[in-house]
């Protein structure tokens, strides 16, 4: 197993309130995966992003007990050069636009010129980045004067450019059409394709069921289910937690129950098609 | 009773940008509808229109007998109510409930009126534990329940939620769904926005498909779901039950999860 981050014993509470918002959390990241991180708003999804990053505590402050390890070193070791290796798309893309450029194409380059990379390479790399995000025809309007679905593919674009081993990507489609979600999907796999790490904060679980190849599922502050995406999303009796199951699952589980004699609880359209068809021919 | 409609309707920015060409919409007093369509198909600045926060560059809008034209947008936004996509567009005061004031609150009704209206709206999405909370303490989701709250408490005819789905938990879909049918009974018109193709095929009677500045097709979820080219026009994907009824050959109208089920119930021989 080829281990990039990992959660041991970690607890986390924000500056005044009286519970956790992390609850004795152990998570092994492997090097290479997609982790969809699902469950009820409020369960604690976006803070555990901040642990992953270290954002909890450097940035929130609070309270942070047991050991977040990047390559098997807590991340408070690593300092500034943390932000070179773990990349965050915030849930709210407004946070991400830094303020200080005037157009998309500056805003996507303004990571690399912090991190000092020489100007002809930025030029290549924002290029190459504003076409597979599909924000070209944006490159030179004002960040701040997009829609929040032209916003959000920007700030996934700032965060690609700067190639970090692990990606953390919190709930980046909430405002994308049916199309531009399936386009940040693709990215996300040509994202795996490279060995990058995916941790991918998400709502829309069929997609979720077919990108991801574990999932981590969250409520009141712990993770209550964690595996292989085919195996978690199966259980349907996980919507009575607040967790949406694919509708290839709800499907599967139902006609199971009315008599089918399906081989697995499909959780992908194409899974769901094949288990069925198997089940029909079997069943004559 | 308030029908909006927009007739031949155009719409261009003070940048020159055309936003909607040439559009026809009617939609009857106490209908359901949703719009949907791709990002920038011009689906919210056709909706901003029908409550006069914008007005047709062409042709003409109708809420009622009114001329969009000839009234203010504060006349109009007694009559529609609009809740829009970023609610920290609408976000002004500090408490939840001072926000859901005050629209009534502007309308100078008997306070016993302008009370109910607020604990209805209140209750209705769920934000009476919430009522002290200053909204920007509370996470997106929810502060998309205040300003839908916000806009009920106004009590319009016609209700107008852009984008509501949006980034909402299986919780807030089945709030939202609950809020529709309820409107929808005490006889509102409501006009929805959404991404969420199985919300709309769960939710209502009648779709309107935008594509790049154009009404390209109306009709039943069942309709739309099942008209390929129109999917392909305006780049929208069936639910997921019918993609898999469509796979394993059952074709034309399941557009539900119980209308999949019975579907494959009745191909494979299962017990109803
Ligand atoms: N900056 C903060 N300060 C205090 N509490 C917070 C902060 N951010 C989030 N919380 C609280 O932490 C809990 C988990 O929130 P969050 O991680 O945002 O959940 P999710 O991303 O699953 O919706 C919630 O109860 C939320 O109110
Ligand atoms: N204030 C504005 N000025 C210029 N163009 C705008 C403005 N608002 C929206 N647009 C443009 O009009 C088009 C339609 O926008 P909109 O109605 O918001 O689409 P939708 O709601 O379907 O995503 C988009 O191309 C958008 O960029
Ligand atoms: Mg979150
Ligand atoms: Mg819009």
């Amino acid at each position: 197993m080829d281990v990039i981050m990992e959660c041991k014993n970690v607890n986390y509470q924000y500056p005044l309130t009286d519970t956790k918002q992390i609850e004795n959390l152990n998570l092994t990241i492997e090097r290479g995966k997609v982790y969809g991180v699902v469950g009820e708003n409020g369960s604690g999804k976006t803070t555990l992003c901040a642990v992953l990053r270290g954002f909890a505590p450097s940035f929130y402050k609070g309270e942070l007990t047991g050991e977040v390890l990047y390559d098997g070193k807590p991340l408070a070791e690593y300092g500034d050069e943390i932000a070179t290796k773990i990349g965050f798309v915030f849930q709210n893309p407004f946070t991400q636009i830094s303020g200080v450029k005037d157009t998309v194409f500056e805003e996507i380059a303004y990571g690399l010129e912090n991190f000092g990379v020489p100007v002809e390479e930025i030029e290549q790399r924002v290029i190459n980045v504003m076409k597979m995000t599909n924000v070209e025809s944006l490159a030179l309007k004002n960040p701040f004067l997009i829609s929040g679905g032209q916003m959000q593919r920007v700030a996934l674009a700032s965060v690609i450019v700067l190639e970090p081993d692990v990606m953390i990507i919190d709930e980046p489609t909430s405002q994308l059409d049916p199309d531009g979600t399936e386009s940040v999907f693709e990215i996300i796999k040509a994202m795996k394709e490279k060995k990058k790490t995916i941790i991918l904060v998400e709502h829309k679980i069929d997609l979720i069921a077919e990108y991801a190849d574990e999932v981590i599922v969250m409520k009141d502050a712990k993770v209550i289910a964690c595996g292989p995406t085919k195996e978690i999303l199966a259980k349907t009796e996980l919507m009575q937690q607040g967790v949406n199951v694919p509708q290839a699952a709800i499907l599967g589980q139902k006609l199971k129950e009315k008599g089918l004699d399906i081989e697995y609880i499909p959780v992908t359209e194409q899974d769901a098609v094949k288990v069925f068809e198997n089940a029909g021919k079997a069943g004559k | 009773m308030a029908d909006i409609i927009l007739n031949h309707v155009t719409f261009t920015y003070p940048n020159g940008y055309t936003a909607v060409e040439n559009i026809n919409i009617e939609i009857k007093s106490g209908e359901n509808v949703a719009i949907v369509g791709q990002n920038g198909a011009g689906k919210t600045t056709t909706v901003k229109m029908m409550n006069n926060l914008e007005k047709p560059t062409m042709g003409d809008v109708y809420v009622g007998d009114k001329n969009t034209k000839d009234f203010t947008t504060a006349q109009i936004s007694r009559i529609v109510g609009y809740v829009f996509q970023n609610p920290d567009d609408q976000i002004f005061h500090s408490t939840v409930e001072q926000e859901v004031r005050f629209g009534p609150k502007s309308m100078k009704l008997p306070k016993e009126k302008e009370d109910a209206l607020v604990e209805k709206a209140l209750e209705m999405t769920g934000m009476v534990k919430y009522r002290e909370e200053n909204p920007l303490n509370l996470p997106l989701s929810m502060r998309k329940f205040i300003t839908i709250a916000a806009i009920i408490a106004m009590d319009t005819e016609v209700l107008i939620f852009d984008e509501p789905t949006a980034g909402q938990d299986i919780y807030g879909n089945e709030m939202l769904a609950k809020i529709l049918k309820d409107l929808h009974e005490e006889g509102k018109t409501v006009i929805t926005i959404s991404h969420d193709m199985e919300f709309v095929a769960n939710n209502f009677e009648r779709v309107i498909v935008m594509a790049t500045k154009h009404v390209v097709k109306e009709g039943t979820p069942r309709d739309i779901f099942w008209d390929f080219e129109s999917l392909e026009i305006a780049k929208l994907k069936q639910p997921y039950v019918s993609r898999i009824c469509h796979s394993l050959g059952i074709e034309g109208n399941v557009i539900t999860m119980e209308e999949a089920v019975e579907a494959l119930s009745k191909k494979y021989g299962l017990k109803s």
